[in-house]
């Protein structure tokens, strides 16, 4: 199909050939290794975790870190207020902030994809609703939105998931919209509708393939974002619910004891930094690698 | 920006102001849970009495009569009455109003006064050490989680090192009758200098917190636009002419460069809002952010409806300025 206007875009080699760009920036790649060693404490939460994260031991109530006077090693980060291990915790706390920012951001950019194509390529009505849409609900600060819907479905997994993915999906549309109402307008995708290709062919076939690279590059980003949020809702009591390990309410419980007890808060609330730093440097690699503005 | 435009600008919010009033509406109408059985609680009422609350409240009406009785209250600053405490919303809201605003500008203060600054320094020494420190400075500054930042603040300057304090607004000793209900502004106008100190010092961590994230995002923006600015041919003109350097980096480029920081400013302002019910909730701040939290847990919708709407046409409004802001600074872009 492309034949007939000679030069289409070759999507794949530009793909890896960005994908070697990225391969180039050493803090990018070094990033990417981090964010895979947490999506791999995820899966096997079970088989690394020193202890049962929900396992109570009134005994070690607030027991400090292995190298304070009174840690012992077997509990390296020390444990909360109901004596249970922190660091099982943080790694099964791993799963809820990894399951709900990938969630999260596949759900919105599906959504968005498809807004966003429908929008930019067959303009009139269907672009003013989404475009109307778009703009209400970039109306909202993000958190008070998700807040005011979790409040109205309730706390729990699937909520959380849905609260965020409702203002999420604005994002990838928008950028999909945008790169859209250009591609659509270029010769093989003219050549395209020319020889009779419908609609849907044209949207999901011709030009979804050639506007990939900014989408992944706005997914990647946007992940540290809603692993924030997500941990900012578990943090205010409206996220997963006890006795889930989830980071945000790991911290929000060790406020009650930063009198004398700093490693409750401290250490979920590295694990948040870490991952969210590990990520926001690798989707900058990835946008310096795919976005052309920013070849040097 | 002639007349014509600015109304036509105005009138496309209207649209997006009706949307955003029907999903704060829809919100708390949809929340499953009968507001009736919620503000009878315990107490043994008859099933007439219940009606005529339900009547009272609207609740026998379709949704659609609903939305438009609330609008045309809304408009008027009617909200209902909030069910924790028996009073009408908008005097509640009114009330913690004061303190979030307040806590926003003094973490819009922070931000600006230490984002311009660094930001110019790094364009400034591109590529040195201080620029490689603030660029990972301002990378943490937008990972770090708010809430989990408040705490580490107050763990060091609270707990341990006991120079400010832990929560709250002002110190018992230093209450005094408030006029504009400012604190940092009352204490002054009363003549409390010792009250002023010590609001200064609540609000010093809260509103750092606040302000951290919105510090990072100027910072890059000011590095970014003065290094475009650096590079133009006014600034090699000025130079060429033999000015001082100083002389053309904050007579000439600062004043350009500034153009996008303002302009970000006035968005990410709008971001405070979401920032400060995290932030008043870590350091028991008595503002509008914590109400609202605190009234998502008491099951208090009309109030929740009510700061939701608020807080979504506010920010509407501060990003419609921030357009304005943005072509009166820079007369080439239309809008």
């Amino acid at each position: 199909m492309t034949d007939a206007t000679g030069t289409p875009p070759r999507a794949e080699s530009i793909f890896r050939q960005n994908l070697r760009n990225f391969a180039f920036n050493r803090l990018a790649v070094a990033s990417t290794v981090v964010v895979l060693i947490f999506i791999v404490m995820a899966i096997f939460a079970p088989l690394i975790a020193p202890h049962d994260p929900n396992e109570t031991d009134l005994f070690r109530r607030l027991q400090p870190p292995a190298w304070q006077a009174g840690g012992e090693w077997s509990y390296l980060l020390g444990c909360d207020g109901l004596g249970r291990d922190i660091l099982s915790r943080i790694i099964f706390g791993t799963r809820i902030s990894i399951f709900i920012g990938a969630a999260v951001i596949l759900v919105a950019t599906t959504i968005g994809i498809l807004a966003g194509l429908a929008s930019g390529y067959l303009r009139g009505w269907v672009d003013v609703v989404i475009s109307r849409l778009v703009d209400i609900l970039l109306g909202f600060p993000y958190l008070i939105f998700a807040i005011g819907l979790m409040a109205m479905m309730g706390p729990g997994l699937v909520n959380i998931i849905l609260a965020l993915a409702y203002k999420e999906w604005v994002i990838p549309c928008r950028v999909v919209r945008g790169e859209t109402l250009v591609t659509r307008e270029l010769e093989y995708v003219e050549a395209a509708r020319a020889l009779g290709a419908s609609k849907s062919h044209i949207m999901l076939k011709e030009i979804l393939p050639n506007i990939m690279s900014p989408v992944i590059v706005v997914a990647s980003i946007r992940m540290a974002h809603v692993i924030i949020l997500e941990a900012s809702l578990s943090f205010l009591g409206l996220g997963v619910q006890p006795p889930t390990a989830s980071w945000g309410s790991m911290v929000a419980d060790g406020r009650a004891f930063i009198l004398d007890a700093w490693w409750v808060s401290t250490f979920p609330g590295l694990a948040i930094l870490l991952l969210v730093l590990a990520i926001n440097v690798a989707s900058q690699g990835l946008r310096d690698a795919f976005d052309p503005r920013f070849h040097e | 920006m002639s007349l014509g435009k600015l109304i036509e600008r105005l009138l496309q919010l209207v649209p997006v102001l009706l949307g955003v009033s029907v999903i704060a509406f829809l919100m708390m109408a949809l929340t499953p849970g009968d507001p009736v059985q919620i503000i009878i609680g315990d107490q043994q009422i008859t099933a007439e009495q219940e009606a005529a609350l339900r009547h009272d409240l609207g609740l026998d009406r379709s949704i659609p009569e609903r939305f438009a009785i609330f609008l045309g209250n809304a408009v008027t600053g009617d909200f209902g009455e909030s069910f924790y405490h028996r009073r009408p919303v908008s005097e509640v809201i009114a009330e913690r109003l004061p303190a979030t605003i307040e806590l926003s500008l003094v973490a819009l203060l922070i931000a600006l006064a230490t984002s311009i600054p660094l930001g110019v320094l790094a364009a400034i020494r591109k590529n040195s050490i201080f620029d490689r420190i603030a660029t990972v400075g301002s990378l943490l500054g937008v990972s770090l989680p708010g809430f989990w930042f408040g705490i580490l603040l107050l763990m060091l300057f609270a707990v341990n090192l006991h120079i400010l304090p832990v929560a709250g607004r002002i110190g018992y000793s230093s209450e005094i009758e408030p006029i504009t209900h400012f604190l940092l502004i009352d204490t002054l106008l009363r003549g409390r200098p010792d009250a002023f100190l010590d609001a200064l010092s609540h609000i010093l961590l809260p509103a750092l917190t606040l302000g951290l994230p919105m510090t990072a995002i100027l910072m890059r923006v000011t590095r970014t636009s003065m290094l475009e600015v650096l590079r133009q041919d006014y600034v090699t003109f000025a130079e060429a002419k033999g000015l001082s350097r100083r002389r053309v980096l904050f007579r000439h480029a600062l004043k350009n460069a500034l153009i996008p920081t303002v302009s970000v400013a006035a968005i990410e302002t709008g971001s405070l809002l979401g920032g400060n019910m995290i932030v008043e909730t870590v350091f028991g701040w008595p503002g509008l952010g914590r109400l609202v939290v605190e009234s998502i847990f008491l099951r208090n919708y009309p109030l929740v409806q009510a700061a939701v709407l608020f807080y979504a046409v506010t920010y509407v409004l501060l990003n419609f300025f921030a357009d304005i802001l943005y072509t009166v600074l820079n007369p080439r872009v239309k809008l």
